[in-house]
This record gives structure tokens, sequence and C-alpha cells, in this order.
């Protein structure tokens, strides 16, 4: 008996000391008064495998809130960020933007980095009917369908083609016209999309497919792999990849020899400062998929400022240094919100997601409208291609003309050079 | 060292199940009893506190799940996160082709993860020690491939679960979440009770003392085993069966995840093994602490704790906290 | 299909290449596990260590990594006899409690995955080093020195982890402790210090097959864990407690592995390696070349 009852006091000051270690982190707000700094909250993943992208992402908040309360803030109030580091686990999320949002009382939400993390979030946030601006999901509102969704990747409205539609068209101007293409790629999630669109984009262009094949993650050898692609003789190349194959698949290429008239594709990793200085002179003809890159024709207002910033600052973080990928977006994210609520005037956030519905904003990511279900209405994937890299210096990447913009035409800076083994 | 189990050939006498009668009773109180306090403290706190319970109670659900098979019989499943993924996955399949409702889910979840664990089993027959635990940790891998290259329950790529509208008397869904996952766990451990005062339990630690000896002694070895794997493998797949809707994006990565199965071994351990309470007790303990550590410390210093506390008490209190209370209640004596 | 003779022959080298790899990972678990009942699934946590000790040597001191790896081999035999009295002083002294090895074990993988986290961060790393992107042409087979500088430090460690086992008397010691530890007793041999010498060699053998991975691959702190099962899969494969049995069986996984990835498709060669450990498990407990 006597065990018993212990047992069951134990549970019941188990749960009291929950209780009241819930409360303790939370700070109630007093009457609200005007002069309170606005709170946005989010979870971001500062620990793990998507951590690297995740800091870099956080920073560019950071930029952007000091940026503001120098200028004297929002609505007259100072802004106040509230994070929490989701490990990269998607577990953990419903559990962060709850407390977020019924603990601490945060005025605003905003997602983590990436798909898996956004769509964990969704339904805490759209029970409480909030606005959620989020950061690189990959068609995560398709299922939902929810309208105050907002996502800053300019995948446009049909994610999964943007990723290859550079690649299909670029190799279909060449003159000759290509005839046969391998697709290749980690089996998860990213990669499994890119080349669906890419299967699909090929098939449209008149392209046979002579290899489709995925990989599992953690491969080591991508000889192999390559070796199987290069016996097939396939003119044009297309990878989907995450990090560390991105790496692989790239030495491998070089390794093997493969002499096909494009290679690349869909390859994250590349956009980072760490595989680009890894890879170095391996990148040259590498062409790949990105958002931002210091070419002349992509000179928006203010991002120049900004990326001074970040670079200064991410150089003493350990961060990203060129950060060219996901932090102009995160700046411009928060821009976007930003406008919306001086327009509106209030963090009314059934006024702020009609406004975002339906105006245009002007930001260091350029000049962005969304579409009904939040993505951006005109996507603006890049095709870049690397040239003319020697060592494996990170400043060259600073310069124009390294990554040259093939695709789309608008943002072209650059011719291509084929084929990719020479 | 064996002082837990010196009234294991004893048999089953009338006060034992008097006494077991009693625990039982007490658990479904409280079991009960917390499901209504979830119910009054979530209307204080919001719905943070239902996500923070249904983490802690599913871990309770795993952690004495796990205990039944490895606490009591001593064979180490490694492969928990592969059969809470099976339970995972039963539902996103079971909710593709028919639309499945939950309450169909969990057993469905139970039965297909209760199988495996028959096959398991049947695997411990040849293999002990652990060579049984390399074995479940090769079967979760296997599964893991499988899910991965089954493109109709999403493969790598994963799949969406939308949650249902929140219906009866539930204020939102992970209020249902969160209730259910109380009352399953309650269950479950109702069911360690039963399991550890009965013969199976008694049998059970008989094998694990000394499998050999016990087999000479006419315990029927192949059995007893047969329903451990069974049940420990019903209870984790159960516990997975309403993740889908608590995660609503399901990928293998997710399913699989190595915190699961790390938690899953720690928290038994951390508590004692060799009673119901003590996989109770650590996940409570560690559960909790990881659901505080992540919204206060939120850094990587979160997961070395667990690394330092499960070190500890390894090092220092090798059975658990349920071996520290008895220590004390001894020295008191 | 494009199945060529060539393809295969490449496939079959690219295997074997890697399967010397694995075997570098997995002599050390052979050692400790097999042969010392020691359940060290930190095994690749160390590998970690010796990989970026690897990278900060390179990028800090300008340490090629060749001689890194004998450093960090000596460092391994030097502080293994510590590591080894702590680790029986805390848990092996108490008696057959193998499941409480594995718990500290699995903690311990933790607290060094976390440490290099913070002390690293959560980037990948690797080695910038001119001859590890030359290739060699053996007619139609080609070898990458990525591939190849791995697999022949492998063998060499391999085979002087062999040397050491069978024409020394402490290595005899240590293959005696691995059947039957009152018999060494008897013979006027200390069965711990038989016990610390070989986990100081496992230890050594980690650190060192770290620095190999990070020659053939990029690596991050959480890269370890992927090779907890795969390096008990072989080491169960090839009997437990031989050298030539690991090394074997390393040797078929890895081309098991690539001949899944060329033929079938490279999404099915986890399955294969875990199905075969699956299968051995099931019919052979004792090892594809267990007695």
């Amino acid at each position: 008996m006597s065990k018993n009852d212990f047992t069951i006091n134990r549970r019941e000051a188990l749960a009291g000391i929950a209780t009241a270690a819930l409360t303790a982190g939370s700070i109630v707000p007093a009457s609200a008064q005007t002069q309170q700094p606005i709170r946005i909250g989010m979870g971001m993943a500062m620990t793990g495998g998507l951590a690297a992208l995740g800091k870099s992402a956080l920073l560019g908040m950071q930029i952007w809130k000091d940026d503001l309360n120098a200028r004297g803030g929002l609505l007259g109030r100072k802004v106040e960020f509230v994070t929490y580091d989701d490990q990269s686990s998607p577990a953990v999320v419903p559990g962060i933007y709850s407390k977020l949002i019924d603990i601490d009382k945060v005025d605003l939400v905003v997602s983590g980095y990436a798909t898996n993390q956004i769509a964990a979030a969704m339904p805490t946030i759209m029970q409480k009917k909030r606005l959620f601006m989020t950061l690189f999901g990959l068609a995560a509102n398709d299922q939902f369908k929810y309208d105050r969704y907002f996502q800053m990747q300019p995948n446009g409205p049909d994610a999964r083609m943007e990723f290859s539609r550079g690649y299909i068209e670029t190799a279909m101007a060449m003159n000759p016209k290509p005839k046969t293409i391998a697709l290749v790629g980690a089996d998860a999630e990213f990669p499994n999309i890119a080349l669906d669109g890419a299967r699909e984009n090929a098939k449209k262009a008149g392209l046979k497919i002579v290899y489709d094949k995925m990989y599992p993650p953690n491969t080591i050898d991508f000889g192999t792999i390559v070796r199987s692609i290069k016996a097939t003789e396939a003119e044009l190349v297309f990878v989907a990849s995450y990090p560390p194959d991105s790496a692989g698949m790239v030495r491998a290429a070089r390794e093997v020899g493969l002499k096909s008239r494009m290679f690349g594709g869909g390859m994250i990793g590349l956009q980072s400062a760490a595989l680009k200085t890894q890879l170095g002179p391996l990148l040259n003809g590498v062409v790949g998929y990105d958002l931002y890159v210091p070419e002349p024709t992509l000179k928006f207002p203010g991002i120049e400022e900004f990326l001074k910033k970040y670079q200064a600052e991410a150089a003493k973080q350990g961060v990203d240094p060129l950060g060219f990928y996901i932090a102009p977006f995160a700046y411009a994210e928060m821009q976007v919100l930003e406008q919306a609520i001086v327009a509106v005037g209030s963090l009314d956030e059934a006024k702020l997601a009609q406004h975002i519905h339906k105006a245009s904003f002007d930001t260091v990511a350029g000049t962005i409208k969304f579409q009904e279900r939040g993505e951006w209405a005109e996507p603006r994937v890049l095709l870049v291609q690397y040239q003319g890299v020697t060592g494996n210096d990170v400043e060259q990447f600073k310069q124009t003309g390294r990554q040259v913009i093939l695709h789309p035409p608008k943002y072209k800076s650059g011719d291509i050079k084929a084929p990719f083994g020479d | 060292m064996n002082m837990d189990h010196t009234t294991v050939t004893s048999g089953v006498t009338q006060t034992d199940k008097r006494r077991r009668r009693t625990t039982e009773l007490m658990i479904a109180a409280a079991g009960i009893l917390l499901s209504l306090l979830l119910i009054v403290v979530g209307r204080t706190y919001g719905d943070y506190f239902y996500v923070a319970s249904y983490v802690v109670l599913q871990f309770v659900l795993l952690a004495t799940a796990w205990n039944v098979l490895g606490g009591y019989s001593g064979y180490v499943n490694f492969g928990s996160a592969g059969f809470f993924a099976v339970g995972c996955y039963t539902t996103i399949l079971l909710g593709k082709l028919f639309d499945a409702p939950l309450a169909v889910c969990v057993p469905a979840a139970g039965i297909v993860a209760g199988l495996i664990g028959l096959g398991t089993g049947y695997l411990s027959l040849r293999l002990r020690g652990v060579f049984f635990s390399i074995a479940t940790l090769a079967l979760a891998v296997m599964l893991q491939t499988l899910i991965v290259n089954w493109s109709y329950v999403g493969g790598a790529r994963g799949v969406y679960v939308l949650r249902p509208d929140t219906s009866g008397p539930f204020d939102s869904y992970v209020q249902l979440l969160a209730i259910v996952m109380c009352l399953m766990a309650t269950a479950a451990v109702i069911v360690a009770v039963v399991v550890e005062r009965s013969w199976i339990g008694f049998g059970l630690a008989a094998l694990r003392d000394d499998e050999t000896a016990a087999e000479a002694a006419g315990v029927p070895s192949l059995r007893l085993k047969l329903i451990a794997t069974t049940l420990s493998g019903f209870l984790m797949g159960v516990a997975g069966a309403p993740f889908p809707y608590y995660i609503t994006y399901v990928d293998p990565a997710s399913a699989f995840s190595l915190a699961i199965a790390i938690n899953t071994i720690a928290m038994p351990l951390i508590g004692g093994t060799a009673t119901w309470w003590g996989p109770v007790v650590g996940a409570l303990l560690l559960g909790i602490t990881q659901q505080v550590l992540t919204v206060t410390i939120s850094s990587a210093a979160n997961l070395l704790i667990v690394g330092v506390l499960l070190v500890i008490f390894v090092a220092v209190a090798p059975n658990g906290i349920v071996g520290l209370v008895r220590k004390f209640r001894e020295s008191r004596r | 299909m494009y199945v060529t003779w060539d393809l295969m022959a490449n496939a079959i080298v690219a295997g074997i290449l890697l399967g010397g790899f694995y075997a570098a990972v997995a002599v050390g678990v052979t050692i400790a596990f097999g042969m010392l009942d020691i359940v060290n699934i930190a095994h690749p946590a160390v590998m970690m260590i010796g990989a970026f000790l690897a990278y900060l040597a390179l990028n800090t001191f300008g340490i090629d990594p060749m001689i890194t790896m004998v450093i960090l081999a000596g460092v391994g035999l030097a502080i293994g006899p510590f590591l080894y009295r702590g680790y029986h002083a805390l848990i092996e002294k108490r008696g057959d409690e193998s499941l409480q090895g594995l718990a500290f074990f699995f903690g311990i993988l933790f607290i060094v995955e976390i440490g290099l986290v913070m002390t690293f961060g959560v980037d990948y790393r690797a080695l910038e080093l001119s001859y590890l992107s030359k290739t060699f042409e053996l007619g139609a087979v080609s070898i990458p020195a990525r591939m190849l500088i791995p697999f022949v430090v492998a063998m060499i460690m391999c085979g002087l982890c062999y040397a050491y086992l069978f024409y020394t008397f402490t290595g005899r010691t240590i293959l005696a402790v691995a059947q039957d530890v009152e018999a060494v007793r008897l013979i006027g041999a200390d069965p711990q210090r038989s016990k610390s010498v070989a986990f100081s060699i496992a230890i050594a053998t980690g650190l060192v097959a770290g620095v190999l991975l990070i020659l053939i691959q990029p690596v991050e702190p959480s890269i370890g864990r992927e090779f907890i099962g795969r390096a008990f899969a072989v080491c169960v494969l090839g009997g437990i407690a031989s050298i030539t049995g690991t090394v074997t069986a390393a040797m078929i996984l890895g081309v098991a592995e690539t001949l899944t990835a060329s033929l079938i498709g490279p999404s099915w060669s986890p399955a294969i390696s875990f199905g075969l450990l699956l299968l051995t498990l099931a019919f052979r407990p004792s090892g594809i070349f267990g007695r």
C-alpha cells in the first residue's frame, strides 16, 4: 500500500513541478500598454542538421530587428524576438508554438527553417488562426490551404517544376539539342520533389530519360553511382541532393571523369560558403539552382548594405559567412511583415493577412507579391553556373562572374560553358 | 545484487493477488484523475499543456512497453523506433485506404506491431544478449528501408496527415490526443503490473537470471518470450498510432527517430527496470526535464543533459531510481 | 539496363575499397565487443573525435592527416588504459550487466556528439588536399585516391592488429581472454592488463578510422551514428572475434552495397546489408565464418 501512495504522490508532485516550470518561464503581459515591445515568436534550428541555415536565417532576422529598433520601432513600439531551438526535430515544434502562443502570448509568430518544421507547426497555428510567415517551406500549404500562410522561398505556385525548369530550358537552348538525360538524387523529401518535376520537364522537352535512380541518405561511395550514369552516356545529368551528397556527387563526377554536357541542377548546399570553399575549382562548370548571387542583374535596393552588415556579424558568430541563400529572404520576410503592419496600422492578424494577399512588397530580395496559397506569385528560382573559380578562398564568391546566372532570361548575366567535363 | 528477485520462484500467493488488484485500481484511478487534471489545468494553460503532456505520456507508454520485454526478461530491444514507426505508418495506411478513425487505427497499429514483435520473439530462440539487440536494430533499419521505398505511404518524401475536425466534448484536437495518450499509458502501466505479478513475470525473471537453468526447471521459455515480445511490440505500436495526428507531417526520419530509440531505453534504465514504476518515474523525470529544457536552455546542452544523466545513473545507481529508493528504505529499517 | 563488364568490374573494385574502410571501422568493434565483451557502441563517437582532430590538425597546424593518424594511434594507445580503467571501475567490475554497459556507452556517444557540436558547430567539414582528388586508371577501372588511401591504411592497420594478436605474448593473452579469463590467470598473465591493452588498440583504430572517414567524405558530428549498425553488422557477420573474418565480411558488405547500387538501384543497398545481417543472425548466429 504505502508504495502505491508514494507513487501517486510522486506523480502529482511531478505534475506540479511541470506546471510550476511552465508558468515560471512565461512573462505575463500586464495591461497591454502601447509602450510594451511587439514580441515575435519562433522556433528555429540552432542545433542539429538544419542549424547551419537556421542560424543564418536568425541572424538575418536579427539584423532587421536592430535596423528597425534603431529607426524607432513599429507603431512606436520596439520589437523583440522570443526564440526557441527546435533542434532540427519536427517532434518538438508543436510544443514550441503552443508555448509561444498560449504561455508567452507573443504578438506574432513566424516559422523556423524548412518544410518539416513548418508542417509540424501548422495545426497549432491554424487552430489559433494566427498569421504565419514561413521560411523555405516546400509546397507545405498545398494540403492545408490555410489563408494566413505566406512562404518566402521564391518557388512560385508550382514549386516542384521550378527546380529543374531553368536547367531544362537552358539545356534545350544548346546547339545541337541534347536528346538524353540522367536523373539521380537522394531518397528524401526535397530531392524526390525536385526529381518529380525534372521528370515532367524532361518529358515535355522530349528528352529520353536513360537513368532514373535514388540513393539512400548517408551514402558514402558515389563513384559507383556516377559510373553507372557515365555508362548510359547521358548528355545531361540532373542531380537533386542534400549538402553531404552534393559534395560527394561533384567529387565523384570529377574522379570518374564524367563528360556530360551539363551536370548539376537541384543541389542543396552549393549555395553555402562551406561547400563552395570545400569544392573550390571542382565546381567550375557545375550548374545549380540558387536564390541569390551577387550578379549585376540582381541589385535589389538594400541588399548590399544588408549583406555587408550580415557578413561582418556572421564572421563573429561563426555562421555561413556569405549569407546569400537564406538570410536575405529572412530579412525580406520581416520587411513584408513590417510593411504590412505599417499599412494596416495595427497587429490585427486577419487584416494583416488580407493586406499581404493584396499588396506587393519591396524588399532586399526584390519585389514580392503572394498568390492565394501564400507562395510567391512569380517564381524566381535561378540557375547559376560556377565559372572561373580558383583555389578555395571564400572572398572570390563575393565577386561577380563566379556564379553566372543562366536562367531566367530576365536576370541572365552570362552564357553557359559546356560541356561540363572539360 | 539480485535482491529484487528473491521472491521470484515463490509463485503467486493470495496476498500477491490482492496486492495486485489494489495496485491496478490505484493506477486506473490515478490515470483517470490525471486525465481530469489535464482537462482542468489545460483550461488555464492552454494547448501547450496538452502538447507537453502528450509527449511525456507517450514516453511513459514507450518506456513501459520496452520494460515489459527489456526489464522483465532482459532481452534488450534496440529497435523501439521501428515498432513505434510501424504503429505510426499503420495509421497513415488505414487513413489513406479507408479514412479510418483513430479508434480503429490504435488497435490495428498495436496488432501489426505486435505481430512483428512475435517475429522477434522467434528470433530470440537462437539469439541471446547483445545479438538479440543487434538483430532488433537491423530489423528497424530494414523496416525503415521498406517505408522509404514504399511511395503509397509517402516514401522518403513524407506524407501530410490532416487532423480531423474536433468533435464531441473536446476543446481541441490536441486535448483529445493528450487524453487518449493518458488513457493508453495508464492501460499500459496496468498491463505491466499484471505481467510483473503474474506467472508470466516470475517466469520472465527466471529467464533473465539464468535462461538455461530456468528451462531445465521446466519454465516454458519460448511461450513466455513470445508473450513478452508480442505485448511489448503491441504497446509500442499503440504509442505510435496517434503520432501522425500530433506531428501532421510524417517522414521516415521523424518516425524512426533516434530520440525515440534513445529515450525508450534511457528512461527505464534511469527509473529502474525491475518494477513497473521504474520506467514510469524515469519517463516522467526525463520527459518533463526535456520539455522544460526545450523552452528554457534551448540549446544543444539540452541533449547533453540526457547523456550525462544516463551515464551518471548507470555508473552510480545501476538499479535506477527504484534501486535508490529501495536502498534508502533498507537503510532506514 | 546498361550493365557492362566495365561497370561490374568498377562496382566490385569500389566495393572492395569501401569494404576496406568498413573493416577499419569494424576492427575496433571486433576487438572491444568480440574479444572483450565490451559493448562499445560509442565507437563511432571515437571516430568522430578522430575526424575532427584531423580537421583541426590540418587547418590550424598544417599537419597532414597521414601524420595525424599516426599521432592519434599513439594517443589512443596511451589514453586507452585510463579509459578502460574508468569503464572497469564504473561498470565492468559490477559483473554481468551488459545492458548497463550498453546504456553507459549510449550516454557517452551522446556526450561526445554534443561536445563536438558545441566546439565545431554543425557544419560539414572536409579536408582539402590535392592528392586526394587524384584518380588512377587501371584499364577500364578507375580508382580514386580518396578511396584508395583509406583502403591501404585500413589494410595495414588490420594487418598490424592481426600480427600483434597472433605473434606477441600479450596479443595471445588477449585472444585467450576472449576464450577463458580463468585460463589466462593460470598461465600467469594478468587478464586485466590484456583487456586494457586490447581496449587501447580498439580506441586507436577508432581514431584512425575517423581520419579515414574525413578523407573520404565531409563529416558532421552526428554522422557517426550511421556507422553503429554497419560496424556491428560487419563484426557479427565476420564471426564476432575474428580479425580475418571482419575484413572479409567488410569486403562482402562493401561489394554487396556497390553491386546493389549499380544493378538494382542505390536506394535498396541498406536493406541488403542489414538483410544479410538478419539472415546471418537467424540462421548462423556464429557468423558466416563462425565455427
